[in-house]
C-alpha cells in the first residue's frame, strides 16, 4: 500500500500589494488558493486550475504569472500584485480598470481580474500598442462573455488614459 | 483539482539539491512548474517530494557565442525569446519559442524544463534534436553531456536518471550557408500544435547539400528525418514517421499535415539559406 502522507505545514510571508501576510500552509497550497483563502483577497479568480484560462493571473515582481501554477511556499521572496492592488490609494480605479468600465470590457467579470493584471503589465512594457499588439497582449486569457472586442478596445483606451495622466 | 500532499525543499546549492533528489526515488525537480503543476493538480503525478531548484545560484544565464546558445536551467522562455543575440546566432530557437504557450506562461516556464520534460507535442525538443544540440546534466556521478539524439526515449521520458538535474541546454549556431524555418498548426494561438515541423537546410551556391526536418506533435517523440535527396519531401518524411492519433488530431489528419507542412517549411528554409549564403 502506498505510504500515507500528512501535510507538513510551512510558515511563509507573502508580500501582496505592499502588505506582508504571514500564513501557515501545506507545500501543496497553490498560490491562487493562498491569496484567496489565506490572505482573504478574493479578487483573484480561479477558473481552470491548469494554466489555460488566465483568470488567476497576478503580477510577480511586476510580471504576469498564473497563480494556479505556483506554490505559495515558493514565492516568499517576491512582490505579488493582485487586482486589489491596481487601483489608487483612495479606492479610485486604475487606468486599466477605468478603461474597462468605459468600454464595457466586462460582463460577468469572472475573467476580469486576470485581464486587468495582464494588461497593466503589458502596457508597462508597451505603452502605445497597436490594435494587433493589444490583441496579442490578451491572447493568453479566456473570456466567455464579451467576445473580446470590447477588451481590445479597453486596452487601447487604457493606453490613452495613461498617456493623458503622464502629460 | 488540488495536488496530493508532498514534502517540499528549496535548496540553495546544487549539491544540496542533488542530495535531496538522491534520498527519495519518488522526488521530482520543480523548475517553472508550468508543466508539473497541471500534472500535480490533475493528480497525473504524485511525487512524494518536490526539490525546488529556483533558489539555486548562477543558473539563469543565456550565453551566446559563435558556437551557439547556452541556456541555464533557470532561464525563463521569456528571457531567451527576448534576446536579440539568440535570434542572430540561432534564429530557430526564437522562431520556435514564439509558439510556446503564451507570454504569461513563458514568464515562468524554463527552456531547459521544456527540453527535459520531453512532451512529444513541444516545440523545443524537436528543435534541439534537429540542431544536434545537447543537455548538460549534474548527478551523483558528476557532470555529463547528453546529446539530443540520446535524450528522447519516449513520451515524457528521457534518458536522464531520476537523481540528475539538467543544468544547461546547448543549441548549436546556424552555419553561414544554412537556413531554418518553422511552422505548426494549432487550434488556437498558443495551444500545443496538432503537428509541427522545423527545417534545417544547407546550400552550396544554388545546390542543397543537406536538408532535414524535425517533427513534433506527430510521433511519440521528437523525430528528425533526413530529406536531402527526397523528391517528394512530404511522402519521404511519412515513410520514416509513425504518426499517432489522439483527441486533438486523427491519424489521417496528422499525415495530411505532414504532407502539406514539410515541403512548405523546407522551401522556406532553403530560401533562408540562400539569402544568408549570398550575403
Ligand atoms: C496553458 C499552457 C500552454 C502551454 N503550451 C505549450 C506549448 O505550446 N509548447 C510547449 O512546449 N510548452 C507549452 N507549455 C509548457 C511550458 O512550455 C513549460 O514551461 C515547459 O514545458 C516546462 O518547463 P518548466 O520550467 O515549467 O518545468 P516544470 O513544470 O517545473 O517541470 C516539468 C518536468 O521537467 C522536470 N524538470 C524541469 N526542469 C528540470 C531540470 N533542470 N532538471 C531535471 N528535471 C527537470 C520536472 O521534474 C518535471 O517532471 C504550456 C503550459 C501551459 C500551462
Ligand atoms: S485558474 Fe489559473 S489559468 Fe485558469
Ligand atoms: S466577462 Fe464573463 S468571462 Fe469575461
Amino acid at each position: 500500500m502506498a505510504e500515507v502522507f500528512r501535510d507538513d505545514l510551512h510558515d511563509v510571508t507573502l508580500h501582496v500589494n505592499g502588505a506582508a501576510h504571514d500564513v501557515r500552509v501545506p507545500a501543496r497550497r497553490l498560490l491562487s488558493d493562498a491569496i484567496r483563502h489565506d490572505c482573504g483577497l478574493t479578487g483573484t479568480h480561479v477558473g481552470c486550475e491548469h494554466g489555460v484560462c488566465g483568470a488567476c493571473t497576478v503580477l510577480l515582481d511586476g510580471r504576469p504569472v498564473r497563480s494556479c501554477l505556483m506554490l505559495a511556499v515558493s514565492v516568499a521572496d517576491a512582490e505579488i500584485t493582485t487586482v486589489e492592488g491596481l487601483g489608487g490609494d483612495d479606492d479610485s480605479l486604475g487606468p486599466v480598470q477605468q478603461a474597462f468600465a468605459e468600454c464595457h470590457g466586462l460582463q460577468c467579470g469572472f475573467c476580469t481580474p486576470g485581464f486587468l493584471t495582464t494588461i497593466t503589465a503589458g502596457l508597462r512594457e508597451n505603452p502605445t500598442p497597436t490594435r494587433e499588439e493589444a490583441t496579442e497582449m490578451i491572447a493568453g486569457n479566456l473570456c466567455r462573455c464579451t467576445g473580446y472586442q470590447n477588451i481590445v478596445r479597453s486596452v487601447l483606451r487604457a493606453a490613452e488614459i495613461q498617456a493623458g495622466e503622464q502629460s | 483539482m488540488k495536488p496530493a500532499p508532498f514534502a517540499y525543499v528549496r535548496p540553495s546549492s546544487l549539491s544540496e539539491a542533488l542530495t535531496a533528489l538522491g534520498e527519495d526515488p519518488d522526488a521530482k525537480v520543480l523548475a517553472g512548474g508550468q508543466s508539473l503543476l497541471p500534472l500535480l493538480s490533475m493528480r497525473l503525478a504524485q511525487p512524494s517530494r518536490l526539490v525546488d531548484i529556483n533558489g539555486l545560484p548562477d543558473l539563469d544565464h543565456v550565453d551566446v557565442t559563435d558556437e551557439g546558445v547556452r541556456v541555464g536551467a533557470l532561464a525563463r522562455h521569456s528571457a531567451v525569446l527576448a534576446s536579440a543575440e539568440v535570434e542572430r546566432v540561432q534564429p530557430l530557437v526564437t522562431l520556435a519559442l514564439r509558439h510556446v504557450a503564451h507570454a504569461t506562461i513563458r514568464n515562468r516556464g524554463t527552456t531547459v524544463g521544456s527540453v527535459v520534460h520531453a512532451d512529444p507535442a513541444s516545440e523545443l525538443p524537436a528543435v534541439l534534436a534537429l540542431l544536434g544540440g545537447s543537455v548538460d546534466v549534474e548527478g551523483p556521478r558528476g557532470r555529463r553531456t547528453v546529446a539530443a539524439e540520446e535524450l528522447y526515449v519516449g513520451p515524457l521520458e528521457t534518458s536522464l536518471s531520476h537523481d540528475e538535474i539538467a543544468v544547461e541546454a546547448f543549441f548549436p549556431a546556424l552555419g553561414p550557408r544554412s537556413g531554418v524555418a518553422f511552422e505548426e498548426l494549432a487550434r488556437r494561438h498558443g495551444d500545443y500544435a496538432m503537428a509541427g515541423v522545423a527545417a534545417l537546410v544547407e546550400v552550396d551556391g544554388d545546390d542543397v547539400v543537406s536538408a532535414s526536418a524535425g517533427f513534433f506533435s506527430v510521433c511519440e517523440r521528437p523525430t528528425v528525418v533526413d530529406l536531402t535527396c527526397a523528391e517528394d519531401p512530404g511522402e519521404a518524411a511519412l515513410a520514416e514517421l509513425e504518426p499517432s492519433a489522439d483527441i486533438h488530431a486523427s491519424l489521417d489528419y496528422r499525415r495530411q499535415l505532414v504532407r502539406v507542412l514539410t515541403p512548405r517549411v523546407l522551401a522556406a528554409a532553403t530560401e533562408h539559406a540562400r539569402r544568408r549564403a549570398h550575403g
